[in-house]
């Protein structure tokens, strides 16, 4: 570390940019490069133990006449959009009402908050259990739902909408908390001022907090979006991707390549159009909310 | 247990960083709590959906697969039972709970060794240098980590590391720094000017200035970074998944996965190894809520 001689000018006691370097070497080792490895990877035939071999463009022209590949990027799609459609509304309304601090809200937040403590795969078994056709909770209330023999997973829409459903369980909890902070930070004299002009509490979530909480709404969304990429684990442990394949979103698709039928090449060439996706919807993320600025855009955290 | 959970009103939790100035106006409490119905009735039928599964998933272990089988999920145990507690603990449970908790202790501590001293360049050092790093842990905020699964499946069988638990080590704290690095510039920058210059006036070194200024001046983003990072590690599914094999490096969430197929039926004693799995973090829960509420909050409130 280069530790310079003290001397009483603008740059003592600054550090070089030599301390970053460990950090950032170790990121890029772990997660950059691979990121680019990934893409050359698609373009080869791997096993996973031997060398991986260069084979051009043939990952991708069967990438392109493979059904299985278009059903995945569509399942991927519509189940990317639901889960916004479901999550956002939801989680929305939560957090404003959660940013209040009433002791009853305080209270109830608290145990909103649980299913963010376990795992994918924990929360996944627990409602695979509630869904299991025979000893389920779904086995009692099934056939309200419209499934008789309380088969839900075994249908291809049951199966989708269950994937839905539970990473909503799991995910909408990060997202409430997300917009608590957001309409934490909404300045108090905005709604003060709304109420001594008669606006009642519809008119201020809509005049007032639903504005103030854009670039919340877009952070949210963007992780939302991230996040549906690649709920894997639960499709893994509720689903394995069926019926089928009618539940076999993108990641599910790329492991099934890789680590089961081990042709790595060709789920690497899945995995690269996870990397695009994902990493334009980055970029957007940092344009969108400004994060890169170099100023503190909030007191603390 | 929700009086062990209640929330104190939560003004302190961003602790205010900068000084009181006169002219800044405080920020007013609350006036007086309106009464809002439809929201309270949502919220109630929103306890119904998150209570629901929690409540079953702690009967269901007091039960025994007979009467889980008989009496369906909702049922109160009968004859309340510590039998799955015993065969989750005699099943290799404990092994696997070593080795999270031996994962879990590693990367928190690399993830906040790292992520520090990135923060400290970052905020304090003036070059392009330093913004580019600052950008590509911005951007690496969404690389997911199942895209790279398999070149980093092909970096650690070469470092041949692969079934070991550094393989699980490496990769999981890498993909927790984007969000701490994120979380220490943060908090870094809001570091008085001021209390730098007067250190550098004692001619103190960049060391001293870490050690003694900005890292007690950032321990509230240092423990977030703690527990996020802990959380993280604890949870993860995937690098266990692909790059451990054998039963001695099985971490808790893969072996969770495992149970699947070695209780098959019992499923009082599969939701025993998931409530026993979540114990340690709700232990967290209880004792750092703040760190972790505030981790959370802030991968979106930036």
């Amino acid at each position: 570390m280069a530790d310079a001689v003290p001397r009483h000018s603008k740059s003592v006691g600054r550090p070089s940019v030599a301390w970053a370097l460990p950090g950032a070497l170790f990121f890029v080792f772990f997660a950059v490069a691979p990121m680019i490895l990934v893409v050359a990877l698609a373009f080869t035939d791997w096993d996973g133990i031997g060398t991986p071999q260069w084979t051009g463009l043939s990952n991708w022209t069967r990438l392109w006449d493979d059904p299985d590949t278009h059903q995945a990027i569509r399942l991927s799609l519509v189940l990317t959009v639901l889960t916004w459609l479901v999550q956002t509304p939801l989680a929305l309304l939560l957090g404003v009402w959660a940013a209040g601090h009433q002791r009853n809200r305080a209270v109830l937040s608290a145990i909103f908050f649980l299913p963010l403590l376990g795992s994918s795969v924990a929360l996944a078994l627990v409602w695979k259990s509630l869904l299991d056709p025979n000893f389920g909770l779904i086995a009692d209330i099934g056939p309200a739902l419209g499934f008789e023999d309380g088969d839900l997973l075994g249908s291809s829409t049951g199966a989708f909408g269950a994937v839905l459903f539970v990473t909503a369980w799991q995910f909408i909890p990060l997202h409430t908390l997300i917009y608590q902070g957001g309409a934490r930070a909404v300045p108090r004299s905005l709604y003060d001022a709304a109420a001594i002009d008669g606006a009642g509490t519809v008119r201020q979530f809509f005049s007032i907090t639903l504005p103030q909480l854009r670039n919340t709404i877009v952070t949210s969304s963007v992780i939302m979006v991230v996040g549906a990429l690649t709920f894997f684990d639960t499709v893994l442990i509720l689903t394995k991707g069926g019926p089928g394949t009618d539940t076999t979103i993108m990641p599910y698709l790329m492991y099934k390549n890789g680590f089961q039928a081990f042709d790595l090449g060709y789920a690497s060439a899945v995995a690269t159009i996870l990397v695009v996706v994902a990493t334009t919807v980055s970029l957007l993320l940092v344009r969108l909310t400004g994060f890169t600025a170099m100023r503190s855009t909030r007191e603390g955290m | 247990m929700t009086d062990v959970l209640h929330g104190r009103p939560r003004d302190g939790v961003r602790t205010p960083k900068r000084t009181p100035v006169a002219s800044r106006p405080r920020r007013r409490r609350r006036g007086l709590p309106r009464r809002n119905y439809p929201a309270g009735l949502g919220s109630l039928i929103w306890l119904g959906i998150v209570g629901l599964p929690l409540y079953v998933l702690v009967a269901a272990t007091f039960q025994t697969r007979n009467g889980y089988i008989d009496h369906g999920p909702l049922a109160l145990p009968d004859h309340p039972t510590l039998a799955n507690y015993r065969r989750v603990l005699t099943s290799g449970f404990l092994h696997y709970l070593l080795n999270t908790a031996l994962v879990t202790a590693v990367c928190a501590a690399l993830v906040i060794v790292l992520s520090v001293t990135v923060g400290y360049s970052v905020v304090r050092t003036r070059s392009r240098t330093s913004r580019r790093i600052f950008q590509i842990f911005l951007l690496g905020l969404a690389i997911p980590s199942q895209a790279v699964i398999i070149p980093i499946y092909l970096v650690i069988t070469k470092l041949h590391l692969y079934d070991t638990l550094l393989a699980v080590i490496l990769p999981t704290a890498a993909f927790s720094l984007p969000v701490s690095v994120l979380i220490l510039v943060g908090t870094m920058r809001d570091i008085d000017e001021e209390m730098y210059e007067s250190m550098a006036l004692d001619g103190a070194s960049p060391t001293r200035v870490l050690l003694q200024l900005v890292v007690p001046l950032s321990r509230s983003g240092i423990s977030t970074v703690g527990v996020m990072s802990a959380l993280h590690a604890w949870n993860g599914f995937l690098f266990p998944l692909i790059l451990t094999q054998s039963k001695s490096n099985r971490l808790l969430t893969l072996g969770l996965y495992d149970y699947v197929g070695e209780f098959r039926v019992d499923t009082p004693a599969l939701l025993t190894a998931v409530v026993l799995s979540i114990v340690p973090i709700f232990l967290v829960y209880l004792f750092a809520r703040r760190q972790l509420i505030n981790g959370l909050m802030g991968v979106g409130g930036k």
